[in-house]
């Protein structure tokens, strides 16, 4: 039973110690995404260039900009003097939000009307847009019911005050990190695991195996084996990083997590399994993972909300096995949560390894002859 | 009689409307030395790897050492080596690791596995190279080693495909007194080679045209078929200090059927009314010198030809 499984495990922990590109993608990988999700992939919009035509040249309008500025949300780069410039600054690029103060801003304020300000909002980036345009509007009516309040005659009707939980600070770094364990898991066990097997395919070595009497479960799981153990490393060492350079704990339980996690490896390895009876080379292996990796980065939920998905892309979300992960993982790491709040994604993402795995093994036992 | 080493019986293996292998049969006698020859995609390969467990046969069935490989392949798999047409080990292990791993995978004891890497190394020479990588030996080297990592587990049956294709003559040399030796002590070598000088060497033949043998036995049995050389006809060789020009001529000799080179001498097929004399004088005539006419046996180049145009005629007819 299982002949020649330690001498398969043996021999392919030799190959990943001499191969650096499984070193550099078990290494370097994990640390340059950490770099570009926890550092520059950083969605708080803040300090959007402003461009501003003031009209009216007086205390009140320079405090408006003033106020502007210390929402942090604004940087005025340029002051311009007409409805062309300050066009051409956001057409231009130097400027995403242009604001023109009227001439008679202040008059208006101390007659008691109502002062206008034109707010000019580059819609190019929708995510830039939508926060120029909200604190602006927001802005503005803080202001209004400050003076409103000053003559005396307002109590606010409806007060809302929003507390964040978990990542107060709304850091997003600690909306990404989390999920970048998943995601690294799924490079270096799917992608690691598909390109060993098919070496073997492509320089005649698998045949060379097949012709001895090596068990085929043993072969596959001799084959399979250093790879979990490498991914549940790379988990050990990207849950630090995340603890030790961002900052972010773990709110949950750290044993909670390390039994889920296995999990998803299952599934990962099945993923690699798979592409290996598919392709033929190396290259298409590569590309093949790649392609697995495209909806896992984009439709799981690691960038982009699921729920703001079109009907039509939704479902393709909840076969995606890192969607399920992504939830266990954000779940633990920052909201705290337990196994009775994280049954339901562990479950499913079980059953989708499953099925992986049942599937790629037969197709694996089948190609074998 | 001794049960043969290798027997298969109507040997057939499609690959969708592509017949590999037509209705193959042979037997491969104990300790000797099988070649099996033919032209690129004529189904020398698909064979190999029907008899090794690799590939399952269409129809037909073929037993090694009395097993049947189709039914029971791990029970024939422990008994056979296989050295493959490319080099096929692990570039990035070293000498002792690929032959370590090829020994535990076929299960040897720690001491035996010692003592098996030790004996092969000697066999095929490669002592003082252990720490080497394979990636890094040079042909030659790496078809010792591959040939090292196949007699690991003492096969009694080698499969070797096209063992020498590439290397140079030194290195060739040497890896026949290798496999000569082996099958001195008793092991089967079934051997597939485009070269017929190796093909000389073999105890046996058999040449795979089309998917169909079309030629079995020992190599003085095929020289001597009357299929090569028909009642009524002679092999001779005509050497000639001009050799190309002579040819030339003796194609257009009534009389020649046929005219190949072989280096400074001619092998012609000649009807047996033909007179060497008249080829004498045929060619003093064109001004060419003649050093020797004589009667010859076909080689095997001249049998593997003569057998393979004889079927493209009849196919055409």
């Amino acid at each position: 039973m299982l002949r020649g499984l330690r001498a398969v495990a043996a021999k392919e922990i030799i190959h990943v110690r001499r191969d650096p590109a499984a070193l550099a993608i078990s290494v370097l990988l994990p640390i340059v995404q950490l770099t570009i999700f926890g550092y520059a992939l950083d969605t708080d919009v803040k300090h959007i260039r402003t461009a501003v035509y003031d009209l009216d040249h007086r205390p009140a309008s320079r405090q408006f900009v003033h106020r502007m500025e210390a929402t942090q949300y604004y940087s005025v780069v340029e002051y311009v003097n007409s409805d062309g410039a300050l066009r051409d600054s956001i057409v231009a690029g130097r400027a995403k939000v242009g604001v023109k103060i009227p001439p008679d801003y202040s008059e208006k304020l101390l007659r008691g009307e109502t002062a206008q300000i034109l707010v000019l909002v580059d819609g190019s980036d929708s995510q830039i847009a939508f926060k120029a345009q909200t604190t602006a509007v927001f802005l503005a009516t803080n202001m209004a019911l400050e003076k409103l309040s000053a003559r005396g005659s307002v109590t606010m009707p409806v007060d809302v005050r929003p507390r964040v939980l978990f990542n107060p600070d709304m850091k997003s770094a600690n909306f990404f990190v989390p999920g970048l364990v998943g995601l690294i898991m799924q490079i270096v066990t799917t992608m690691l695991t598909a390109l060993s097997i098919v070496r073997e395919k492509e320089q005649g070595t698998l045949e060379q195996l097949l012709v001895t009497p090596v068990d085929k479960l043993a072969l596959m799981l001799g084959k399979l084996a250093p790879y979990a153990a490498l991914g549940l490393f790379q988990t050990a060492l990207v849950v630090f990083l995340m603890w030790s350079v961002f900052g972010v704990g773990i709110n949950g339980s750290l044993l909670l997590l390390a039994a889920l996690a296995p999990i998803f490896l299952f599934a990962g390895l099945g993923l690699g399994l798979m592409i290996s009876t598919f392709a033929q080379t190396q290259a298409q292996a590569f590309q093949a993972s790649f392609l697995i990796m495209l909806p896992s980065v984009l439709l799981s939920g690691f960038v982009f909300p699921r729920e703001s998905m079109p009907a039509l892309i939704y479902p393709l979300t909840t076969i995606i096995p890192v969607t399920y992960f992504l939830e266990i993982l954000r779940g633990i790491i920052l909201r705290g949560a337990g196994w009775p709040e994280l049954w339901r994604p562990a479950m499913i993402l079980l059953l989708l390894g499953t099925g992986i795995m049942t599937i790629a093994v037969a197709r694996f036992q089948k190609r074998l002859g | 009689m001794l049960e043969p080493a290798i027997s298969c019986r109507n040997l057939s293996r499609r690959f969708g409307k592509l017949t590999a292998v037509d209705d193959v049969s042979f037997d491969v006698a104990d300790a000797s030395i099988f070649g099996f020859l033919g032209p690129n995609g004529s189904g020398k390969s698909t064979v190999i790897r029907m008899l090794c467990g690799l590939l399952a046969p269409t129809s037909g069935e073929a037993t090694l050492e009395g097993i049947d490989v189709v039914r029971h392949p791990d029970q024939v798999k422990p008994k056979i080596g296989y050295m493959s047409q490319q080099f096929s080990l692990y570039r990035d292990l070293t000498v002792e690791e690929n032959l370590t791993f090829y020994g535990s995978v076929y299960g040897l004891s720690r001491e035996h596995l010692l003592s098996r890497k030790k004996a092969v190394m000697d066999v095929v020479g490669i002592a003082g190279q252990e720490s080497k990588r394979a990636g890094t030996l040079s042909g030659g080297w790496k078809q010792r080693l591959a040939l090292a990592c196949a007699l690991i587990h003492e096969p009694q049956i080698l499969f070797l495909d096209e063992p020498t294709a590439g290397i140079d003559p030194v290195a060739r040399r040497s890896l026949w007194d290798l496999l000569f030796d082996l099958s001195a002590q008793g092991t089967t070598l079934f051997v597939t080679t485009h070269y017929m000088d190796e093909a000389e060497r073999c105890t046996h033949i058999g040449y795979i045209y089309l998917a169909r043998l079309i030629a079995l036995g020992r190599p003085a049995e095929l020289k001597a078929r009357q299929d090569v050389t028909p009642p009524g006809t002679l092999r001779i060789e005509v050497v000639s200090d001009q050799a190309p020009a002579a040819l030339r001529i003796l194609k257009r000799l009534p009389g020649v059927l046929s005219a190949t080179f072989f280096g400074e001498a001619l092998h012609l097929l000649t009807s047996e009314s033909l007179d060497p004399d008249a080829i004498r004088s045929a060619l003093s005539a064109a001004g060419l010198g003649v050093t020797s006419i004589r009667e010859m046996s076909p080689n095997l180049e001249d049998v593997f030809v003569t057998l393979t145009q004889g079927l493209e005629q009849t196919g055409r007819a």
